[in-house]
Formats: C-alpha cells, sequence, structure tokens
C-alpha cells in the first residue's frame, strides 16, 4: 500500500468498527395488544381502524372494522364502549371518543354505500341460524366470508332483532338499522321469517344443516307477582318496547312507573315520556352505585325528566296508586326491607325485571346442558359435541349487543373448523400495552369532542336520535386523539434518538428495521417511543 | 407549540417526525436523506448524549447551507470517539484543532474561504465545555470580539470525560467528579464558582446566542437554521448529557436533559444582540430532585446521608433561572411540581 512518510494504515470509515458487539441487550419493534382491543367483546381491532381513520382514510378504516364487526352504525349507537372505559388515554386526559368515530364511519359507508367484502369461496357446507339478532347476523356474514352457506330463521316479520324490537328509535334509528341489515343479506343470506323452531333436531335433519347456530335471544320479561287490582295495567317492559316498535304502543296513562334498574327500564321510562306520560318513574330496590344501567343512558333519561325512586321495591298496586316499601342496604349491600311504607300516584307498571330465554327448542337436543336458563357453550360457542353452537343472551354473558356480535364471530369461526373438521386453536395474543409503557411527553394535548345531543325539550315528545354524529373534522381530531398504543404510528422517534444512528427508516409505511451491526442497546429508542412498542430483550451471548 | 393547533396529530410537534405531516413541517432527523454527518460506528459510549447533538446539530446546519459546511472540531471527546486513527465517523469536511485553539482555527478557516472567494461555505466549529469555557476561552472570546463569520457549539456534558470525569468550569455545584470528591460537609463540586457562558457570549453583543438540549429536537434544529441564516460569531451552547460521567441509565439521556430543562436548571432561551428574544416555557414543571436523582454524581444527596439542605440550594438556583429567563408562562403553569 502507498501511504505518505510515517502513516501505515489507509484511512477508512468508522462503519468498519462494528460497536454492535458491546451490546448486551438488543431492542425489538413489538406490536401489543391496547387495552381497547382488548376490552372489545366484539374483538375488534380499534387501534387500527382509527390507525386508518387518522389518516382520513375512512374507507380502508371501515373495512378493517367490519373485518370484525358488520355493524358499526348500530355499535357506534347502542355500545357501551367498555373500550373507553380502559382506554388509557383517560390518564392523560379522558378518553377517545372511539364510540362516535365508529358512528361516523357506520354512518359514512351507509352514506357512501361502501359494500361488505365478497363471501369466501363456496364451501357446500349448510348453516342454519336461528334468530336474527345481532348474534345471528353477525354469525350470518362471517360464515358468509367463509364461504358457508346459510339459513337464517327469525320468528318475527322482520330482521334485528332485540336491535328492532328492544332498542327504542330514539336510540338507533330503524334506518341505519335496516341499512347494515340488508347489507348482510345481500352476501347471499338466505332468509325465512315468521318461522318458530320448535325442534332444533327435527329443523336441522329435516334441512340437512351441517351446523346450527342458536341465537335466540332472552325474549320473555321475567314477572314477579305483585298484589294487582283488575283494572291495574301491568305490563312487562319487553312486550312494551316491541309494541311501541310495532306501532302498536298500548295505552299506559299519564303517570307510569317503571320497575327495575337495568337499561330496558331506562329505555321503558324514557319511551313512556315520548308518548306522552307526564311521570315517568324509576322504582329500584338498590342505589345509584348498584344500579345496572350505564351512566350515559341514566344521566340522559333524568335530562328528560325521568325520575327515580332509590331503595323502594313494589309491594302492591292498588288503583291509580302504587304502595312503595322502602329499603336499605345491609351490610353485603343486599336490600333489605325496613317494614316503612310510602304511596306513588300511578296509571300504570311496566316490570323491567330482567329477561328469560325461551330455550324449549332444546328439549329434544342431545348432548346439550341447560342450565338456569342458558345454554352451557365451551369457547368456541358449541354446546355439547354435537355441532350445536349458540351464543348471544341465550348464553351465560353479558347480554348486550356488542357481545352478541362478538358470540356470532366466535361461532361462525367454531362452526367453520367443525364442519371443515379442524380442531380448533385458540388465537396467541400480544402482551397488553399498559399506560407505564407509554412515555406520554410526547402526546399533545388535546380534549375530547363531544357528540351534539338533541335538545331535551324536543327529544321528549318525539323518537327522533338522541345523539348527533361528528362531523369529518371533528371524527378525524378525535381517531387523532388515539395513543396507538403498543402499535408504532411512525413518529419517527426511534430513528432520530439513536446516537448510533442504527435504526433503518424504511418509508412508505413499512416502519423501521435495527442496524444491529451498529446498535449498542443503550435503550434510548425504547425510553422514548410514545406507544412502547420496542421492547428490550436479552443477547444470547 | 403555536403550530399544534394545525398540525395536530397524536403528538403534536413533540416527536421527530410523523407520516401524516407535510415533509417542510418533519425535523431534518426525520428525514431518510438527513446527512447523517457522524456515522456509526463511532466509539461513544452507549447513550452519548453528544454524538446525538452532534449529528442534530451539523445535520440541521447541512441542511440550512445546502451542504456547504466546515467542521472545526477541538480535542474532546467528540474528537476522541469519532476518530481513532485511520478511521472517521465524520462524513462533512471536518478539521482537528488544538483542545483550546478551535474558536481561531475556525477563524482562520472563514478567513481562507472568504480569501479564495468561497464564501458561501459556512464555519462551524465544536467542542465540549472543557474546550469551550476553559481551555479555548481565551480564543473564543477573541472571536466572539472580532465578530468572526463562525458558528461555535458547545456541546456541554459538565466535565472533562474522556479523560477521567474531572471537573470543568461546567460542572454544577455538589456533582461528584474525580476532582470532587463527595466527602466532606460540602460534598462534590462548590457552589458560587463556574462560568455560564451563554450570558459571557451575551455580554461580547454578538449576533446570536442561544442554548438548546438534546430532548427538545424540534428547538434545537430550529436554532441552528436562525443561526445559520445569520452572518458574524454566533454560539450555540447545547445540554449533553454524559451516561458515564453523570452516572446515569443510557437510556436515560433525553429523559435527564429533559428534566433538566423542565425543572429550571436549564434554561433554554435565545438572544440577539445581547438581549434574550425568546425562551422555552417549562410544560410539566419538576422539582430538582427528579433530576437529581437518576444521576450517581448526585447520589450523595440522598440515601442514608441524605443532605436535602443542598438539594435545596439546588432549587433554588433553578427557581431563579425561573424567575429571570420567565420560564413558567402564567396562562399555562402546571401543578405538577407535586408530582
Amino acid at each position: 500500500m502507498d501511504t505518505p512518510f510515517a502513516i501505515t494504515l489507509g484511512v477508512g470509515t468508522s462503519r468498519a468498527n462494528h460497536t454492535g458487539s458491546w451490546r448486551v441487550e438488543r431492542p425489538v419493534y413489538v406490536d401489543r395488544l391496547p387495552p381497547c382491543n382488548n376490552a372489545c367483546p366484539a374483538g375488534e381491532n380499534i387501534q387500527g381502524w382509527l390507525y386508518e381513520a387518522e389518516s382520513g382514510n375512512y374507507e380502508a378504516a371501515w373495512r378493517k372494522l367490519v373485518e370484525e364487526n358488520p355493524l358499526p352504525a348500530i355499535m357506534g349507537r347502542v355500545c357501551f364502549h367498555p373500550c373507553e372505559t380502559v382506554c388509557n388515554r383517560v390518564q392523560v386526559d379522558e378518553a377517545v371518543g372511539i364510540n362516535a368515530v365508529e358512528r361516523f364511519l357506520g354512518d359514512l359507508a351507509i352514506e357512501k354505500g361502501w359494500r361488505l367484502p365478497d363471501p369466501g369461496p363456496d364451501t357446500a357446507k349448510r348453516i342454519l341460524v336461528v334468530g336474527a339478532g345481532p348474534a345471528g347476523l353477525s354469525a350470518a356474514y362471517h360464515l358468509r366470508r367463509l364461504g358457508h352457506r346459510v339459513r337464517l330463521v327469525d320468528s318475527a316479520e322482520q330482521l334485528g332483532g332485540m336491535m328492532r324490537y328492544g332498542i327504542p328509535a330514539y336510540r338507533l334509528p330503524r334506518a341505519i338499522l335496516d341499512a347494515e341489515i340488508d347489507r348482510i343479506i345481500e352476501m347471499g343470506v338466505d332468509v325465512v321469517l315468521n318461522h318458530v323452531v320448535h325442534d332444533i333436531e327435527l329443523e336441522r335433519s329435516a334441512g340437512g344443516f351441517d351446523a346450527v347456530f342458536l341465537a335466540v335471544g332472552a325474549q320473555l320479561g321475567k314477572r314477579v307477582n305483585i298484589p294487582a287490582g283488575d283494572s291495574s295495567k301491568v305490563i312487562d317492559a319487553v312486550s312494551f318496547l316491541h309494541q311501541v316498535a310495532h306501532d302498536d304502543p298500548p295505552l299506559l296513562g299519564r303517570r307510569v312507573v317503571v320497575y327495575g334498574g337495568g337499561d330496558t327500564a331506562f329505555d321503558a321510562a324514557r319511551t313512556a315520556r315520548r308518548l306522552g306520560a307526564t311521570d315517568a318513574v324509576i322504582v329500584y330496590r338498590r342505589n345509584r352505585e348498584r344500579m345496572g344501567a350505564s351512566g350515559e343512558e341514566f344521566e340522559q333519561a333524568l335530562g328528560e325528566g325521568v325520575t327515580v325512586r332509590w331503595l323502594s321495591t313494589v309491594s302492591r298496586f292498588d288503583p291509580e296508586r302504587i304502595v312503595l316499601e322502602k329499603m336499605r342496604l345491609n351490610e353485603e349491600g343486599f336490600p333489605e326491607a325496613t317494614g316503612e311504607f310510602e304511596e306513588l300516584d300511578a296509571d300504570s307498571l311496566v316490570l323491567a325485571l330482567g329477561q328469560d330465554t325461551d330455550l324449549s327448542l332444546l328439549d329434544h337436543a342431545k348432548d346439550v346442558t341447560v342450565h338456569d336458563g342458558s345454554v352451557e357453550v365451551q369457547h368456541s360457542m358449541m354446546a355439547g359435541a354435537s355441532g350445536i353452537f349458540a351464543g348471544g343472551d341465550a348464553v351465560p354473558a353479558e347480554r348486550t349487543a356488542t357481545v352478541a356480535v362478538g358470540h356470532g364471530k366466535r361461532a361462525a369461526h367454531g362452526i367453520d373448523d367443525f364442519v371443515m373438521g379442524r380442531s380448533p386453536q385458540e388465537k396467541q395474543r400480544h402482551e397488553l400495552a399498559t399506560f407505564e409503557r407509554l412515555n406520554t411527553w410526547y402526546y399533545a394535548d388535546a380534549p375530547r369532542t363531544k357528540r351534539p345531543e338533541l335538545e331535551k325539550v324536543r327529544r321528549q315528545t318525539n323518537f327522533e336520535e338522541v345523539i348527533g354524529g361528528l362531523t369529518e373534522e371533528n371524527a378525524l381530531f378525535e381517531a387523532r386523539r388515539c395513543l396507538s398504543c403498543g402499535n408504532c404510528f411512525e413518529c419517527d422517534n426511534c430513528f432520530g434518538v439513536c446516537p448510533d444512528n442504527a435504526v433503518i427508516k424504511l418509508g412508505g409505511e413499512d416502519r423501521y428495521e435495527f442496524d444491529y451491526d451498529f446498535c449498542k442497546g443503550c435503550g434510548i429508542c425504547v425510553k422514548e417511543c410514545p406507544c412502547g412498542a420496542i421492547e428490550m430483550v436479552p443477547e444470547r451471548i | 407549540m403555536t403550530d399544534q393547533r394545525v398540525h395536530f396529530y397524536q403528538v403534536g410537534s413533540f416527536a421527530v417526525g410523523n407520516r401524516l405531516l407535510s415533509p417542510d413541517d418533519r425535523t431534518v432527523q426525520s428525514q431518510r436523506d438527513r446527512t447523517n454527518s457522524i456515522d456509526s460506528g463511532h466509539r461513544a459510549c452507549q447513550g452519548c448524549g453528544e454524538a446525538l447533538g452532534a449529528r442534530y446539530a451539523l445535520d440541521a446546519a447541512m441542511r440550512a447551507t445546502n451542504g456547504r459546511v466546515v467542521a472545526v472540531n477541538a480535542t474532546g471527546c467528540l474528537e476522541v470517539f469519532s476518530t481513532p486513527y485511520p478511521e472517521t465517523s465524520w462524513r462533512i469536511p471536518w478539521l482537528h484543532s488544538l483542545f483550546g485553539n478551535a474558536p481561531a482555527v475556525a477563524t482562520g478557516v472563514a478567513a481562507a474561504l472568504r480569501v479564495k472567494g468561497k464564501g458561501d461555505v459556512r464555519v462551524v466549529a465544536q467542542a465540549g465545555d472543557g474546550g469551550t469555557v476553559d481551555i479555548g476561552f481565551g480564543a473564543l472570546s477573541g472571536m466572539f470580539e472580532r465578530n468572526d463569520d463562525v458558528l461555535f457549539i458547545c456541546y456541554d456534558n459538565e466535565g472533562y470525560m474522556n479523560t477521567g470525569v474531572q471537573r470543568s468550569a461546567a460542572t454544577p455545584p455538589a456533582a461528584r467528579t474525580a476532582t470532587t470528591d463527595a466527602v466532606g460537609p460540602e460534598p462534590g463540586n462548590i457552589f458560587g464558582t463556574g462560568k455560564d457562558l451563554p450570558r459571557i457570549a451575551m455580554a461580547h453583543d454578538i449576533p446570536y446566542v442561544a442554548t438548546a438540549t438534546v430532548a427538545d429536537l424540534h428547538d434545537l434544529e430550529r436554532k441552528v437554521e436562525r443561526a445559520m441564516a445569520m452572518h458574524g460569531a454566533r454560539y450555540l451552547h447545547v445540554l449533553v448529557p454524559c451516561p458515564l460521567g453523570w452516572g446515569s441509565a443510557s437510556n436515560d439521556t433525553i429523559h435527564i436533559a429533559r428534566l433538566a430543562k423542565e425543572s429550571g436548571l436549564f434554561p433554554v432561551f435565545e438572544a440577539e444582540h445581547g438581549k434574550v428574544t425568546s425562551v422555552s416555557t417549562i410544560r410539566r414543571r419538576v422539582p430538582v430532585e427528579q433530576y437529581l436523582s437518576l444521576q450517581r454524581r448526585y447520589g450523595h444527596l440522598f440515601g442514608s446521608n441524605a443532605r436535602p439542605d443542598i438539594v435545596a440550594r439546588i432549587q433554588a438556583i433553578a427557581d431563579e433561572n425561573i424567575a429571570r429567563y420567565a420560564l413558567i408562562d402564567d396562562a399555562t403553569e402546571s401543578q405538577e411540581m407535586s408530582a
């Protein structure tokens, strides 16, 4: 080598020095499970669709959403959004308005006429779905996507189950309900209405079905024996809401008492107000803290003039007068009678004390266990080993539309495994993206966008929708409040903060890669990642 | 942070970049085609703040001048770890000077470029705090006084780190170094001495003086860009935490720099012709304990023989900075002092 006097080595770049050999721990990119996704009963990839919505790519967001849940416009109205309760942003300012963005996407899809994905290649397997509520519709959708042939039967005149006959129109406008149901039926679902299934085994063998999904719901309002005079008007809340949905509301008078403390009780009371009741009083035997209804529904009901009598039970219904017994909570929090009574003027009494299932169609089914009015199922939603699956309100779980949608999806995959002769496999879940893993310094402060509510006076007298939607600008802002917990959103922090230029930015949406030849393992990238999508793992030495 | 409202996207303008901002609004460091002025393979310690600060500043200077930059580098960590013979990490024209004469060499380079008709090539001189506040101080003061067309950047890690962590005139009070033992009634470096070079630079009435940290990249890049848009003597003082000398975790480098600013111990501001023109206000104020307790050089202030009295004196310095530079915006004052 020809070098100047006293120089023995040619100059070169320091890239010859692979400082990666210093490392005892290496950073690796990970995807963690955001708490919202973890909490979603329908198994939505919420962080995933918010990511698309953040870019203003609403159709991609909607497509990612309906991968899991075909009813976003409905969910955006009736879901009690457990995702928002666990949202990590709660600890920064307020939860991301996931439900509002979901509704925005659902409404936009209806407006633009976006279609659900095409059915999968035909498998020639025939599946019977009994009950066209949220569980049955969700199952039908996922089964069609898997290529199975679906017959959907329901005893009612129209599809929708409790979404049509239980949830009042001011919470779920019927045009929205119809639009989302039609989109599923268009995928080639064979619908049979006004059809009551009396014996599931008979129905199955007669139709030659490979598997059955039972989503019959809990349609029977629970009754209790309350001494009442002949002229006293007593009705259960399920029947009441059903008749209102049928445009045939019963005459309840001006003073309506609703007995119970769940969402159905509040639906009934708010519906009674809209039908002209001057007094709509909810009687509940426990207190506010132990009430089953959601806080949102409670606040809205109070805003509409519904009143609540806490710690009371109905002991007698005399003509135009209800006798209440006062209760107190014992040490375990159970209500017990006090022996004190008071009276309440009333024209009618609505019982909202929970619902029972009618499972007589299973009387002749083998291997199926019915316990305490619910069908016992495995993780795959299969009841016994017989190819009979069940979900929704008919199985032991929280009775909400979102849980039912999740059941429908899980059952569809369970049925797919069953009819295709595969053994069911549980999906590996990512580690949870907890708040401690975030570096919240990097998130800008941004308060939540509130959805507009109809003015109180207007909503006491009509069935117009109470909660309005977000404008596009607000929905975009709200989506951008997402912290993207546990999932890289390409903020370039790791690329920028590495003292050794050992992060390679791949560009596009391909995120980044570590250059382990030079990464010294200092861990700054992990510490400065806003969303906790990098972790240090020990090197094997 | 006034651009946050317009560009609100999860991280506003706090993170390095993000996929939805237009390229003009992103930092130089977020660009795949950034210069990487100091390349991989350098021998800086894990989590070195100075290596990071040098790349931030020089990449920004390269962007601001379309790549027309010559760098002069005083002896110090930055020179030692980047150019062990026969390797170099520098991807820009780079000269190594003596420990004490980087400002004079830079003056000469600028003069030579001017004489050769290459006045569009800009000169950046860089040194650690030792080369700036101690050894190179006379030459630097002369460079300021003559208003030579040089941007001088001091990467301040508060001591002579590569020679074994000795005290410099930039070492803060109470900090332990190899020459300020943590023993006796006043352990660590003494109170009341040392040099505040940004203020000394301002006293020269030079066109531009600014401070920055490696924790706020947008701010640092903006200041380099501003400095390169001016001519004459300019001075940028960048706080660069040193995991080795400060006894901090290698992954805490940026976190600690942020705490230095948020506690008020390191005021971040800019000044033109001797007058402060803007300050970076504190966003989430913290007590100095949060900053000190992450560093072993202050370990003797905590634990079994804790010295809350000394911590209180350091807090008083922070409070004085906050008052002097108005670091707390009254309208947005946070209540995180209790945290």
